[in-house]
């Protein structure tokens, strides 16, 4: 069976509004990189990027000089309870690896989306990028905002703006067969 | 530098250094067999799409020479001494040096940070870091098992009671059930029975080196129990949850049964150099 892609471009608008989970999905245009110590920087002191429209990408990246040489996604689960407040600024879609939780799942809701990027695969990302700048580089390599242009990187949508949340449907699959497991084990 | 004369010490730092870029960058044959097999029976249409990258990523990463994952892991060494090689501090601050040199050139993310301070030693070595495990052997080899700290993570060891040797499959599945797509699936999974507390997580991490490409009935049947779990590849369901599982066991005590599970990601990175004096 053949899927179907979706291309897009940020900034992102309400054709995210749109899009289904376990959609493919190709993203270009600028991402911003942000994990714990990013997230914690940008709601004391503000967002150094324009928000509207925008794309986080939880992600530590391997820079070398003006080049990203591995940028795979990490686990978004970190920031499950520090995201808020960017969609409430305008920002359209996180990139990363695991899912997010039911906080996240409601906050997504008529707003934006949480698209997955195969964990793993920072040669394969950094193959779809371009480095365009940086933010508060004191941070360090993994937690800098780095400002980041992409060409068509393979996505798949894990949470639809509409509730869906494929990582959930696995999560909830994995505790039934589970039962199942320890009913035969007695 | 006390070392520069020390052609032990130079060979050393430099195939270390050479063993961590190779495993950065290339995974081992069974490894690669095994995920292109799996790649090739996976039936979830979103799940072949997380193969597809998988596989398109490790052609980048040969093709690029750049490292596979950006967590280019924490230095797990294995060293095998010759009978005429003395274990010596020399060999370990050699391993150091190679593992410095890594960092700078191939280029590894610097993840070494103080456990209470967090600050980064910026080169990969710390206090007990590089971890070194020393053995005799016919020949002088180091082996480099850079290790990612979302599998790490998800490890999980337990003492049970030495009647529930049914328990261990049990505990194995219920590891990944908790660990869902965090340490980045398809896993292999290192299984340590027996020994003592420690001894028990040594094995487990020690099972990650054997040849993934079979399993006994036992290591078979607990990596079927995982896959029913469905959590698939990064945990976005799918046939495919752990690749493989590999045990490893040790003489423990009447009255004690540790079992210690050490996952491992897709990427199950480790490379063996001999090196040449």
């Amino acid at each position: 069976m053949k899927r179907t892609v979706v291309h897009l471009r940020t900034p992102l608008g309400d054709e995210v509004l749109n899009l289904k989970a376990g959609e493919r999905v190709e993203l270009s245009g600028m991402v911003y990189t942000a994990r714990d110590e990013a997230h914690l920087r940008m709601q004391k002191d503000g967002i150094p990027f324009d928000p509207n429209g925008a794309v986080i990408y939880h992600c530590g990246p391997v820079i070398q000089g003006k080049k990203v040489i591995a940028a795979g996604p990490t686990t978004s689960a970190r920031m499950n309870e520090i995201s808020g407040f960017l969609l409430d600024t305008g920002v359209r879609a996180f990139i990363g690896k695991g899912g997010m939780g039911s906080t996240m799942r409601k906050q997504l809701e008529g707003r934006g989306v949480y698209f997955a990027f195969t964990g793993g695969c920072a040669a394969l990302a950094s193959s779809h990028m371009t480095l365009k700048g940086v933010f508060y580089e004191d941070l360090g390599m993994a937690e800098a905002v780095w400002a980041i242009e992409l060409d068509r990187l393979p996505l798949v949508v894990g949470i639809d703006a509409h509730g869906n949340d494929i990582f959930e449907a696995a999560r909830q699959h994995a505790k039934e067969a589970f039962a199942e497991f320890s009913r035969r084990a007695r | 530098m006390k070392h520069e004369n020390d052609p032990v010490f130079t060979a050393l730092a430099d195939a270390t250094f050479m063993a961590y870029r190779e495993a950065a960058i290339r995974l081992p044959p069974d490894v690669l067999k095994v995920i292109r097999r799996a790649a090739a029976a996976e039936t979830s249409p979103v799940a072949r799409g997380e193969f597809e990258n998988i596989l398109k990523n490790i052609d980048v990463a040969e093709n690029l020479d750049v490292p596979l994952c950006q967590d280019t892991g924490i230095p797990v060494v294995y060293l095998t001494l010759p009978p005429d090689l003395p274990l010596t501090q020399s060999l370990y601050d050699a391993v150091a040096e190679g593992v410095r040199r890594a960092t700078r050139e191939v280029p590894l993310r610097p993840n070494v940070v103080d456990p209470l301070t967090r600050h980064n030693t910026n080169d990969n070595t710390g206090a007990g870091i590089p971890v070194i495990h020393v053995k005799p052997g016919e020949t002088f080899t180091v082996t480099v098992l850079p290790k990612g700290a979302g599998a790490e993570n998800s490890s999980r060891i337990t003492m049970l009671l030495p009647s529930h040797v049914y328990g261990i499959e049990g505990f194995v599945v219920e590891t990944m059930l908790h660990a869902e797509g965090k340490p980045c699936p398809p896993v292999f999974l290192g299984v340590g029975i027996g020994g003592t507390f420690d001894l028990a997580a040594g094995l487990a991490k020690e099972a990650l080196l054997l040849p993934v490409d079979t399993m006994s009935a036992f290591e078979q049947q607990i990596c079927d129990s995982v896959n029913k779990l469905g959590i698939g590849p990064m945990g976005l369901g799918g046939d495919f949850t752990a690749l493989a599982v590999k045990v490893k066991t040790a003489g423990c005590h009447t009255a004690s049964l540790p079992v210690a599970v050490n996952v491992q990601c897709w990427a199950n990175r480790h490379t063996t150099v001999e090196v040449k004096r």
